[in-house]
């Protein structure tokens, strides 16, 4: 069964959501995702300081099979992507929940995670 | 529901991740695709492809009948067991399938796509009334093994070792019956290998015995990593019943001689010949950052476009690799559309890999 940790905030697109102490969030895919990819070989990541609406493509993982889009959980400001996944995107598959993030964002609006699932529920979904 | 092949426990019991391919239920790979494509490169995989159709076709009109149907010339098979790669073409020259064909004894026998299964049979019985001393008949019973890599016929022999009278000496492209069984020296990895036709009944214990020797599963998906690296054509995607083989890398494989030798798609091929032909396919290698992907354009500068027609992540270069249809005039370089960049990449001569090497200048 895929690995989902209970500290974390889920969207049904697959991607994870940690708040951080200081109200900014950090963003990654799933283990369900990385699983469903397999063997992961290519990442694109979004510009630092681009803001983004919730729900819209930013950033794209292909495994060898396949090209994904990577969605936006929230809307907000990128300030920090992950580029050491750009020489070294078998991390994804290693590391999902760590060394493995993509972005980092500031919130446009806090009380937007009031809306985003928790471990139980996306765990729901995944089975569905 | 999806069909089985007899072999489904066996991929089950591997921790094999099942997909449905035309119609059937298939492991597209049992953890780590590339760790299988490394595998076949440098040690030995093993592939399920009992999903493929095998026909015996078989009759003294069987050589009258195949030359009819086939680009390539049955006759050609001098041995029996030998084997012989064709595309089946319609009126238009358009490819309706390609497949192999072995000489056997009183006829031959043929394996075709099982995607294409369908209308094959349908277009291989529609030509049958013409001939009166022929049949054709379905061999699903028979499942199939395919072992690749440097060291696939020495695991199969210590598999199996009563295969040893079948397999020693077998030549390339060239198989050999053994009881129910048939070995053949034919892949679809660019490796060396086999391809074994085995009774159902038995087909499980021989996986067995080959897991217990070492060789590694290999699902679908390290089947179509290897085979783009092989250069070889995927059905469906490089080609298809609108595209003629003189533009799929395929021109070897129509035998133009004897002259009078009227195969189906003749007439449409000399004449494509004698108009020119458009298009060719090609390998590209990216030189930018992204995978080429099926469907992408590409683009060659004062030339025209085209189009990727498969296109992967390659393990054994480390780099994006593609096939190609582009004008005939491209030269050895040109752009592919990614998600709206374009990317430049190198044009080169097909295969990318043969026996675990990089085969193509520069």
């Amino acid at each position: 069964m895929a690995n989902v940790p209970a500290d974390l905030k889920y969207v049904a697109s697959h991607e994870w959501i940690r708040v951080e102490a200081d109200g900014t969030v950090t963003v990654g895919i799933t283990d369900f995702a990385q699983e469903a990819l397999g063997d992961v070989v290519f990442v694109e990541l979004p510009e630092v300081g681009a803001d983004v609406e919730a729900d819209a493509d930013c950033a794209v993982v292909e495994s060898v099979k396949a090209a994904s889009d990577i969605y936006a959980p929230l809307s907000g400001k990128i300030i920090a992507v992950n580029e050491d996944l750009v020489d070294a995107p078998e991390k994804v598959n290693e590391d999902p929940y760590g060394e493995a993030w993509f972005f980092k964002m500031e919130l446009a609006n806090a009380a937007d995670l009031d809306g985003l699932m928790d471990a139980d529920a996306y765990s729901a979904a995944c089975e569905g | 529901m999806a069909k089985r092949t007899a072999l489904y426990d066996k991929h089950i019991e591997a921790n094999g991740k099942m997909v449905d391919f035309a119609g059937w239920d298939m492991p597209v790979n049992y953890g780590s695709q590339i760790e299988e494509h490394n595998a076949v490169r440098t040690n030995a995989g093993m592939f399920d492809v009992s999903h493929m159709t095998i026909i015996d076709v078989m009759g003294s009109d069987s050589t009258d009948y195949l030359q009819k149907l086939l680009a390539n010339d049955v006759a050609r098979l001098q041995e029996k067991g030998k084997a012989l790669y064709s595309g089946m073409l319609n009126q238009d020259g358009g490819v309706i399938d390609d497949l192999i064909v072995y000489k056997a004894d009183g006829g031959y026998r043929v394996v075709v796509n099982s995607a294409t299964r369908a209308k094959d049979l349908e277009w291989l019985q529609s030509h049958r009334p013409a001939f009166d001393n022929l049949t054709l008949t379905e061999r699903p019973e028979l499942a199939m093994v395919a072992v690749q890599g440097p060291n696939a016929i020495a695991r199969v022999k210590q598999a199996k070792p009563e295969c040893e009278v079948a397999v020693d000496g077998l030549k390339v492209f060239q198989g050999r019956p053994l009881a129910d069984w048939f070995f053949a020296r034919t892949g679809y990895t660019g490796e060396d290998g086999l391809e074994i036709m085995v009774p159902e009944a038995e087909v499980a214990a021989f996986w067995q015995a080959l897991l217990n020797v070492g060789v590694q599963p290999c699902g679908l998906g390290a089947r179509d990593t290897l085979r783009l690296e092989a250069g070889m054509n995927l059905y469906g995607n490089d080609m298809d019943e609108s595209i003629s083989p003189l533009q799929a890398n395929m021109a070897w494989t129509v035998a133009w001689e004897p002259a009078d030798r009227q195969f189906v798609g003749r007439d449409a091929l000399e004449a494509e010949k004698a108009a020119g032909v458009a298009n060719k396919l090609v390998g590209l290698v990216l030189e930018g950052r992204g995978i080429m992907r099926s469907h992408q354009k590409v683009i060659v500068e004062g030339v025209g476009e085209g189009e990727v027609t498969s296109g992967t992540f390659s393990p054994t270069l480390e780099c994006s690799i593609a096939m190609a249809r582009v004008p005939v005039a491209t030269g050895d370089s040109c752009l592919v559309d990614i998600r709206g960049k374009q990317i430049p990449a190198r044009v080169v001569k097909l295969p990318f890999v043969r026996n675990g090497k990089k085969v193509y200048e520069g």
